[in-house]
């Protein structure tokens, strides 16, 4: 734990060190180096259902996972040429911009700080979620302005620290925050009752709630205290590849857009749609203009699916998350959500 | 092409050059002179390099950032009593002094009670008592041969499964005084009102009083051979000139007892306390020693201990056997011999690698991050650092703080190790 970001933090350290100047170090920039090692390297969470986490046979799967599967199938046409490197919050960044991972693909929250000042590019928003609070229900509390004088449970590193606090202070309600390392930790100091809340992000609480003893036993108070866009990060600086990964993701939305997805994408090949045909690449050069094939999109709807595909199967209401997309802000703008993406053309 | 033609010239300039090849004080300074190039070219590389990659990763540098204000809580510790950590006032800068001050506490607060459990354990392994001794040897064996991590972990762990939960009062000392349960050890808040100044003035004063009784009792036994009870009279004075003092001037410590909510109680907003507010409540009077440091500490001093333990037996066991037998024929109790003869000998076999265990002790106060007690790493290092993701500086701070505490540790424990050092007359 205190060694692997320690570890991190060094290894950043010495790589800005020692490395040459980025610009001079990695030739044609970040994809010209991912084509060098044959797969991207992917940074994602030490393990949060749904998002990124590893299943019983030691698979990474999680819309975070997917993603990363869509960019190494829109550079290479495999999508499982891509490594996948678990990280810690306070680790994630230094790693990204030390080169030790190409994308940062970990439900990472797009801030203004984090934009400017971490010299970090923010590709999109891949899962709109908000700050929640779950607790006891035995407490009998039901709205999260009864929590004055409540000691809260979250991890070190997020943005989820500074909501609480700002929510707290503007509530004018005190409390106490134990700021854990490891979600794991977290979750086992509230479960023993050291904390009266847990506070992450919705997302996260639905999936966190599960490796508690009695999920039942606690209840996820309705308010939303932040808004928490998710979504890739690269390193700032490299515009190609900040491209290719902003694509990728609107490749998914537009495809689930258009009804294109990994069951009818071979059928949709030979379609009239002069849409789809861009969007396929049958017509026109968009995949070339990106550095990478004209096959990009196709093979990540393929390969991945659509945005609406790895939604559904990863936290959609079909899965122990439970996290119903129909009238939710990331259904499709066509269906009154966020979810909307600049036309390929 | 000149190279060549080198060796053809006449003798004289080669003798000149190759006498001064093969003396040997010109060859090392000229190899010295390279090393110390190649050094300074080394150096100078890394921060070329540090400075243009930074440049290139668009990220901002200096220490700007420490006059920002930060936006977090902290969790309430020895850090957050004596800085400002209100969120919003706070700087970066009072983040990084809670975390040193924190650091520091668990540091020192540890090697207090590693170095009494460690001397205890270690004469306990010389015990002829086969159930101290063997107790000892299990004790060592078993700690110093997990790794701390796990221990600390374990602790936590154990510290919150076995303490009652926070609605509860818990284990309580001195009619509530002291309470322990889940939210962690309340004890008594000193406020201080004006006067307490006199009081600490009162008890330095007392402490140097001590001191120079000492030496004159030292004198006085060196020429006439008669005893003074130091130990005992300085106790007194110690304890008694402080308190005499306080109560003169009008007792102004004032102790304010942590204080219980059940549901239902009064708040001071006028509101009755819900249940999730019922707990004890520091704002109302009391301090807390939160269960993040209860088992830091515990974990520290108990690993520290177990190696304690071995350089203490290594030590005494250094004394030659003699020494016991010549001080048992002059008289002395086995207590005496042991205070007299027996440790101050040990001692100068026990204080080096004594002070590396300081020094493990306090590094190792960093794993603190991995249950929440905000120590540097952890607050400044950790949370900070995410914030403001200015690496370099950031863990160059951190490094200085260990290197600081360290240097100032090995300085006092070589100053002490001085001072035991056997005296030959």
């Amino acid at each position: 734990m205190k060694l692997r970001s320690a570890m991190g933090a060094l290894t950043a350290l010495g790589m800005v060190m020692t490395s040459s100047a980025f610009a001079d170090g990695h030739g044609d920039g970040t994809l010209g180096s991912v084509m060098k090692n044959g797969s991207v390297q992917c940074g994602v969470s030490q393990g949060l259902p749904g998002f990124s986490n590893k299943d019983d046979a030691g698979n990474w799967t999680g819309i975070d996972v997917d993603f990363c599967r869509g960019v190494a199938a829109a550079v290479f046409g495999d999508s499982n040429a891509v490594k996948f490197t678990p990280l810690s919050a306070k680790e994630r960044f230094t790693a990204l911009s030390s080169g030790e991972v190409d994308i940062l693909s970990r439900n990472t929250t797009w801030t203004m700080t984090r934009d400017t000042q971490l010299g970090l590019n923010f590709a999109g928003v891949n899962y709109y979620d908000g700050q929640g609070m779950m607790v006891p229900s035995s407490l009998g509390v039901t709205a999260a302005t009864e929590l004055d004088g409540a000691s809260i449970c979250t991890n070190t590193g997020t943005t989820t620290e500074l909501n609480i606090t700002d929510f707290f202070r503007s509530n004018n309600m005190s409390f106490e925050l134990v700021a854990f390392e490891k979600a794991d930790e977290v979750v086992a100091a509230y479960d023993s009752g050291r904390c009266d809340v847990y506070t992450t992000d919705k997302s996260g609480i639905a999936a966190q709630r599960l490796k508690l003893a009695d999920p039942a036993a606690h209840t996820i108070l309705p308010e939303t205290i932040s808004k928490e866009p998710l979504g890739p990060v690269v390193r700032q600086g490299d515009d190609q590849w900040f491209n290719i990964v902003r694509w990728t993701l609107n490749c998914m939305i537009n495809a689930e857009e258009m009804g294109v997805d990994s069951n009818n994408v071979s059928g949709m090949m030979s379609s009239d749609n002069p849409g789809i045909k861009r969007l396929l690449g049958t017509e026109g050069t968009f995949g070339e203009n990106l550095g990478i094939s004209n096959g990009w999109c196709a093979n990540i709807i393929e390969q991945v699916g659509n945005y609406g595909q790895t939604y559904e199967a990863n936290v959609g209401a079909s899965t122990p998350l439970k996290l119903a997309r129909d009238g939710s802000v990331n259904a499709l703008w066509t269906s009154g959500g966020l979810m909307y993406a600049p036309p390929i053309r | 092409m000149a190279y060549h033609s080198e060796p053809e010239r006449d003798g004289g300039n080669e003798g000149g050059l190759a006498a001064l090849i093969y003396d040997p004080k010109a060859r090392g300074l000229l190899f010295q002179t390279i090393l110390l190039l190649a050094v300074i070219g080394f150096f100078a590389w890394i921060l070329d390099n540090t400075v243009s990659n930074l440049a290139a990763q668009n990220k901002k540098s200096g220490f700007g950032f420490l006059e920002e204000s930060s936006g977090f809580q902290i969790l309430t510790t020895l850090g957050t009593y004596l800085i400002e950590s209100r969120p919003g006032v706070a700087t970066y800068f009072d983040i990084f002094w809670i975390g040193v001050v924190n650091t520091l506490a668990v540091s020192i607060v540890g090697i207090i009670f590693a170095t009494i459990l460690g001397f205890a354990i270690g004469i306990f392994r010389l015990s002829s008592n086969i159930i101290l001794r063997g107790f000892a040897t299990v004790y060592v064996e078993l700690l110093r041969n997990i790794p701390l991590l796990l221990q600390i972990l374990f602790f936590y762990i154990v510290v919150l499964r076995i303490l009652p939960g926070k609605r509860d009062e818990g284990f309580t000392l001195l009619n509530g005084a002291f309470g322990l349960n889940i939210e962690g050890l309340f004890a008594p808040y000193p406020a201080v009102r004006e006067g307490a100044g006199t009081v600490l003035l009162a008890f330095l004063g007392a402490c140097v009083l001590v001191w120079i009784i000492g030496w004159l009792a030292k004198k006085r036994q060196e020429a006439t051979g008669k005893q003074f009870p130091t130990f005992w009279v300085g106790l007194a004075l110690i304890i008694g000139i402080p308190l005499a003092v306080f109560y003169a001037v009008g007792e102004p410590i004032n102790l304010e007892y942590p204080r219980f909510i059940n549901p239902g109680d009064e708040l001071p907003n006028g509101r009755t306390a819900s249940k999730l507010q019922s707990g004890y409540d520091i704002e109302q009077g009391g301090l807390v020693v939160v269960p993040e440091f209860l088992a830091l500490l515990l974990a520290l001093s108990l690993y520290t201990a177990s190696f304690i333990a071995e350089i203490v037996r290594a030590g005494i066991l250094a004394v030659a056997g003699g020494q016991t037998e010549a001080s048992k024929a002059l008289g002395m109790s086995n207590g005496q011999n042991l205070r007299l003869v027996v440790i101050p000998q040990a001692l100068r076999v026990i204080i080096p690698p004594l002070t590396s265990q300081y020094l493990n002790l306090t590094k190792n106060s960093s794993l603190a991050v991995a249950i929440a007690y905000p120590d540097i790493v952890s607050v400044f290092a950790g949370t900070a650092l995410n914030q403001v993701g200015q690496e370099i500086e950031m863990i160059f701070m951190m490094m200085m703080v260990y290197l600081v505490i360290s240097l100032v540790t090995s300085a006092f424990m070589n100053w002490f190790n001085d001072r035991m050092r056997l005296v030959e007359r």
